[in-house]
């Protein structure tokens, strides 16, 4: 690809895949909730400071935000809508109902996203783990304390993060 | 982004010279983004054409040894980096300064290579690299030319790439001697925030090498080749008129992070603190 000022990007987005045209300017943000209408995450920051835009990238937690959506041409994306299956939520998003961890809810999609990526290589963190897995995240309610058990909870830790 | 620019993602360095050619210092070379990204919205920077590395296939690949030391390629993430065993053995305070940057979210994108041209006074990987003596490899039609990273560093924000080079990666040469070293940084909150002062000790059996960041225009490197840092038996005055004299070469601003006096206290406090620690290191291999 040289020199373009429009450009097609065909990435896997949560299992299909979904073709948009867009200027060079447009972040994968912007392009996942305005075409391909995968309106939970959420545009808080825009400079990677508070992780509301958390997504996987080709499994890696990114701050969807920071990548340009012609950075993402031929990648797999999952963001907040993909991790349930069969219309059934995750253990992990289970887990942050059931400990009330959801506050205003802003910031719970990258929550989310920043402690499934967390999990997927750490099947057993401590909580010094989720705390820094999770650092990148901001929640403006101040409810850190049952995210951190929620997540403690999906992995079958001990909720006594208090 | 309300200004509007092009994208190239060329899939050879030859291509991304071309490019270079065209649009001269409009170009701007894009890796992780996290740093040129936020710029380009705020309007600090307005390039014409973002070139994208992360797809030249003739980039020396990821990181490798090379005859007496590691080469870290341009696109290799902080992320790679941390992980790598290679970069864990020889040095450890890279990867320490590596791992306090940002975010999970940020190393998972930023590369170290971006760090370095991006020049900030306060890049976190700089005082590390500072200390083990790291060359950024700068890569043109005409060839390769090393340049030392002290020599690099021209001021915020500014560094001696020229017109149609691109930083292809980063060479940091494997300690000779015995070496320890250690990493300090001083921040106002633990999680993502600036260094309100940064070093890097990497102490041999002689020489000792600090590097300082976040206190002057740019971060740099001093030297003690007398042996009264390296040495843990020396008079502790001699040894405090040494790093006196280190801190001294400091030139730190007063800011939102910390006054001029703070950070000047503080360097000493963590030098004498990094010292001993990248003593106890060296001692312990």
């Amino acid at each position: 690809m040289t020199d373009v000022t429009q450009a097609v990007v065909t990435v896997t987005a949560n299992g299909r895949e979904r073709t948009m045209s867009v200027s060079p300017r447009t972040t994968l943000l912007d392009a996942l909730r305005w075409q391909l209408d995968l309106t939970g995450t959420k545009r808080c920051c825009a400079e990677g400071e508070c992780g509301a835009c958390t997504v996987l990238l080709n499994g890696l937690a990114v701050n969807s935000c920071l990548v340009l959506a012609v950075e993402a041409d031929q990648a797999t994306i999952t963001t907040i809508e993909g991790l349930q299956e069969h219309g059934q939520l995750s253990r992990l998003q289970d887990a942050f109902l059931t400990e009330g961890a959801v506050q205003c809810g802003f910031c719970i999609p990258g929550m989310v996203m920043a402690a499934h990526a967390l999990l997927a290589q750490n099947l057993a963190p401590s909580e010094a783990d989720i705390r820094e897995g999770l650092s990148g995240n901001l929640c403006r309610c101040g409810g850190y304390q049952r995210i951190v058990r929620a997540v403690q909870a999906a992995c079958g830790g001990t909720a006594d993060a208090g | 982004m309300a200004q509007s620019f092009g994208y190239a993602r060329p899939k050879y360095l030859g291509e991304a010279f071309d490019i270079l050619d065209s649009y001269g210092t409009d170009a701007s070379p894009l890796a992780g983004g996290t740093d040129l990204i936020v710029g380009v919205r705020t309007g600090r920077i307005a390039p014409r054409i973002l070139v994208d590395l992360k797809r030249i296939t003739d980039l020396f690949p990821g990181i490798c040894s090379t005859d007496g030391g590691v080469s870290i390629a341009a696109p290799t993430t902080l992320t790679d980096i941390i992980a790598d065993d290679l970069i864990r053995r020889h040095f450890p305070a890279l990867v320490q300064a590596a791992g306090t940057i940002g975010s999970v979210q940020i190393r998972n994108r930023a590369t170290l290579t971006g760090n370095i041209c991006n020049a900030s006074p306060a890049a976190d990987t700089a005082p590390a690299l500072l200390a083990y003596g790291a060359e950024v490899v700068l890569v043109s039609r005409e060839g390769s030319r090393p340049v030392r990273l002290e020599e690099f560093f021209l001021g915020p924000r500014r560094t001696s790439l020229r017109a149609g080079e691109i930083a292809a990666g980063v060479q940091i040469p494997i300690p000779v001697a015995r070496t320890g070293s250690h990493f300090a940084r001083l921040t106002r909150r633990r999680g993502v925030d600036l260094a309100t002062i940064s070093l890097c000790c990497a102490v041999g059996t002689q020489v000792t090498r600090f590097a300082f960041g976040a206190v002057g225009p740019k971060p740099f490197v001093l030297s003690d080749d007398s042996g009264v840092l390296a040495n843990p038996d020396s008079e502790p005055a001699a040894r405090l008129e040494v790093l006196r004299h280190f801190v001294g070469s400091a030139a730190p601003i007063s800011d939102l992070r910390g006054s001029r006096l703070y950070r000047q206290a503080m360097l000493m406090t963590l030098s004498q603190r990094a010292l001993t620690t990248a003593i106890a290191h060296r001692d312990r291999a």
